[in-house]
């Protein structure tokens, strides 16, 4: 039982990732416009999110 | 949602939405150093095709740095290089085929409301999963030494996780102490930190058993209900506010060295001179003094026909010039006009209504002391009986966490997410879960007259039996007007083929008409007495709503306009008198106009009411023991709108009004209100069934807890059980059209019930 520890924190570390990258995914306003963005996939233009403030990368 | 969607349709209430550079400035923010932004509603947008119109077309504009479509919430923002004036986005927008109008950029408050209750969601999710993972190996019997590691790894896993998705219900719960009250959020909260609190120090002393995973559950439970709720009130919001703005924001005012600058309503001052452009809307009172026009006063006080203007006539806030440009001269300030005077109403009639508390809350004041009782004599007995404390103390938390409210905190949230989903579904916007839980005890219904009964704009009666030609050239010339016949004119002719008339030049005499040369030949549109060469003649004619069309001061034809009703308005007011409303019209009208249409649905009616007497009408009613839903579109109905138990006002209603309703209705079609009124009781059925749901689980969980067999596994089970079970009862809520199509012997059964039960 024991020997198998070490597969708890690699758990919690892929568990924190998806949190991770779900935040970052909610910041970046890629949840603003889900309707646009399933359309916005046959575009050849940009398709990024637009940004709450315009000039910070 | 697809092109027919309930957004689809607000095209058609669009109204002038007018758009100057300087009202596109005021609407707008600086978002960085030289660069503003403007918000714009565009209702049609509906598929990809149209984003790339949009953008394309936006995006070609001198000027501009950025356009960008959202097609969910069908907004466009658009930002734009400050140095220069902006760009015709309205103009631009109009040529692409969409119409659009601008829409007032607020701070981003409210945004962080949602993506703060989503990231505590979130944290609530990893966290619940998390714990839930290393408890289904504790359960299943892990060692003694192995047990401790996972509690101690729930715990640390737990502790952040309960400070940042707990707070919502901290605060909340908080709050309401200090007011001394109590809502659901302080069973909640006491219960999951108490459950923490205790489980942390069972693990220091090694225990067999930790609350961690329920604690955690309970508030990922909750918090699902929670964001659903505040999601489709901001939804629904957002597609009020989406609406055309009917008020103006600036105006042009003429300076003492004749300069013309266009400033914000608010800052407006008394004697100040303003231009008025046909078109605009009146924005302080003001008296004419120089011009002629005609005014469309619907909005304001209900009347139907439009009022002449000239020189000396007062002119309320709110009316809409209509045909020639006036010179006005300001008599009050904003705060004084008409418009103030409203919100001052309203806010006195907020005041006067007695503070309705919410189901959730209700059953809170009573379940919450209750709940903590239970606990308290399960702490007391169980000290008396065995005198440990420490097992004592598990047996009053395992109380606390199996009556923890989950299934009560979702019960009402649930059902009222599905109901404004159905409603949302038919276009109706429910602004919040109360106004359902009101607006089902409505048992009287009052309904304004132009523009809630009736569509508010005029339309061409007879048509069929007349002349083709004639209205050909009567459309022809009267598309050079705003004038609401003119309008009718022309949605009238729009089936027919256009007329070959052709004309030199058209100009029109406010107050009179329009007139043009075709050749030799002059035409004349409007007022009969100006129209024809012979005054004899006119007099023979009906005054009021009939115009002529002549040719070199000959009759050609004669038009005569009537206000309709909203379709299924009949069978609207038919339905709700079936399920035993008493239903009355009160309107600022003239009496003959309202007696028209009230006759013609059957019921009974009030004239020429002012706006003080609509609040005294409904205040007496509400005084004899009625719970009144008030119906109504204009400025005079808005603190009518707020004094009653419940409102509705339609998609065209002045902008406080649309603001100060429960719901709002985007369709033409009137049966919005016996729909959401049904809607309305089968969900409090619902809630009420929940909550049976939930006293019953609680009747058979309850002694298990006090007697301690609740092990963590046996809380986590009943805990989800109970959730789903609520959750899955809430999704059986139908949606209108099945729900209108029920026998008629059952609602005649259950009006002849009520009516009983009245007596």
């Amino acid at each position: 039982m024991i020997d198998y520890f070490y597969l708890i924190p690699i758990a919690l570390g892929l568990g924190l990732t998806a949190l991770a990258a779900f935040m970052w995914s909610l910041r970046s306003g890629q949840y603003e416009d889900l309707d646009g963005a399933a359309e916005r996939i046959l575009h050849e233009e940009t398709d990024a999110p637009l940004r709450k403030n315009p000039h910070t990368p | 949602m697809g092109c027919c969607g309930p957004g689809a349709e607000l095209a058609l209430l669009a109204r002038d939405a007018r758009g100057t550079a300087e009202e596109v400035l005021l609407a707008s923010r600086v978002v960085a150093d030289g660069v503003r932004q403007t918000d714009l509603s565009v209702p049609t947008v509906h598929c990809g095709a149209c984003i790339r119109t949009i953008e394309k077309a936006l995006g070609g504009l001198a000027g501009v740095e950025s356009a960008r479509v959202n097609l969910s919430t069908r907004r466009v923002t658009v930002r734009w290089r400050s140095e220069s004036a902006p760009p015709p986005f309205l103009e631009t927008l109009k040529r692409a085929g969409f119409e659009a109008h601008l829409f007032d950029i607020e701070p981003d408050k409210t945004d962080g409301a949602l993506s703060e209750l989503i990231r505590a969601l979130a944290v609530a999710g990893f966290a619940a999963s998390n714990i839930m993972l290393l408890s289904v190996s504790v359960w299943s019997g892990a060692e003694s030494g192995t047990r401790d590691l996972f509690h101690w790894l729930s715990a640390i896993i737990a502790l952040p996780a309960l400070a940042y998705s707990g707070r919502i219900f901290f605060r909340s719960a908080w709050r309401a102490l200090r007011h001394r009250r109590t809502n659901m959020d302080v069973p909640i909260s006491i219960g999951v930190l108490l459950a923490f609190g205790m489980s942390l120090y069972d693990t220091t002393q090694h225990g067999p058993y930790a609350y961690f995973d329920a604690s955690i559950s309970l508030l990922f439970f909750l918090l699902i209900g929670r964001t659903l709720d505040y999601m489709m009130r901001e939804r629904a919001r957002l597609a009020v506010k989406g609406l055309a703005q009917l008020a103006a924001r600036g105006a042009r005012v003429l300076q003492a060295d004749g300069k013309q600058v266009y400033l914000p309503v608010s800052e407006i001052q008394a004697n100040m001179t303003i231009m008025l452009a046909a078109g605009e809307r009146v924005p302080v009172d003001a008296t004419v003094t120089k011009g002629t026009s005609e005014l469309d006063v619907s909005l304001v006080s209900g009347e139907q026909t439009p009022v002449p203007a000239t020189v000396g006539t007062v002119l309320r806030a709110g009316t809409l010039n209509l045909t020639g440009p006036l010179t006005i001269v300001a008599t009050a300030t904003p705060d004084n006009s008409f418009l103030g005077e409203m919100v001052r109403m309203m806010e006195a009639a907020e005041q006067g209504r007695s503070t309705y508390r919410r189901i959730a809350d209700r059953a809170a004041s009573f379940y919450a002391p209750l709940v903590h009782l239970t606990a308290l004599c399960a702490l007391v007995g169980w000290l008396f009986a065995t005198g440990d404390f420490h097992r004592a103390l598990t047996i009053a938390i395992a109380v606390l966490i199996i009556t923890c409210p989950c299934a009560l905190g979702l019960a009402v949230p649930m059902v009222q997410v599905v109901a404004a989903r159905r409603l949302f579904e038919s276009g109706i916007m429910l602004k919040d879960g109360g106004a359902l839980e009101r607006l089902a005890e409505i048992d009287t219904v009052v309904f304004d007259k132009t523009g809630t009964l009736t569509l508010g704009r005029p339309r061409l009666i007879e048509a069929g039996s007349m002349d083709r030609e004639a209205i050909g050239i009567a459309a022809a010339l009267a598309s050079h007007s705003r004038h609401p016949y003119s309008r009718a004119l022309v949605e009238a002719a729009a089936d027919l083929p256009p007329s070959r008339v052709v004309f030199d030049g058209v100009s029109e005499h406010p107050g009179f008409g329009l007139e043009a040369r075709s050749g030799a030949i002059s035409y004349k549109l409007g007022r009969p007495e100006w129209a024809l060469a012979r005054p004899a003649e006119a007099a023979r004619m009906s005054g009021d709503g009939s115009v002529v069309l002549s040719k070199d001061g000959s009759r050609l034809a004669e038009f005569r306009f009537e206000d309709f009703l909203r379709s299924d308005a009949s069978k609207a007011v038919t339905e709700l008198k079936h399920t035993g409303m008493l239903v009355q019209v009160v309107s600022g009208d003239r009496e003959t106009a309202v007696a028209l249409v009230a006759r013609q649905l059957g019921m009974p009616y009030l004239a020429a009411v002012l706006p003080a007497g609509k609040i005294a009408h409904i205040t007496a009613l509400e005084a004899s023991g009625r719970k009144v839903l008030m119906v109504g579109d204009g400025l005079n109905d808005t603190p009518a709108l707020v004094a009653a138990h419940a409102s509705m006002a339609p998609a065209s209603a002045a902008d406080i009004g649309r603001n100060a309703a429960d719901l709002v209705f985007l369709h033409e079609s009137l049966s919005a209100v016996p729909q959401a009124i049904s809607v309305a009781r089968n969900a409090r059925w619902l809630i009420r069934q929940n909550f049976a749901l939930a006293i019953a689980y609680n009747v058979v969980a309850v002694p298990v807890a006090v007697m301690g067999y609740v092990t963590p596994l046996v809380a986590a089970v009943a805990m989800s059980a109970s959730s789903m079970l609520v959750v899955a009862n809430a999704l059986r809520l139908r949606s209108p059209r099945k729900i209108a199509r029920r026998p008629v012997a059952e609602a005649q059964l259950s009006a002849k019930a009520i009516i009983e039960a009245a007596e």
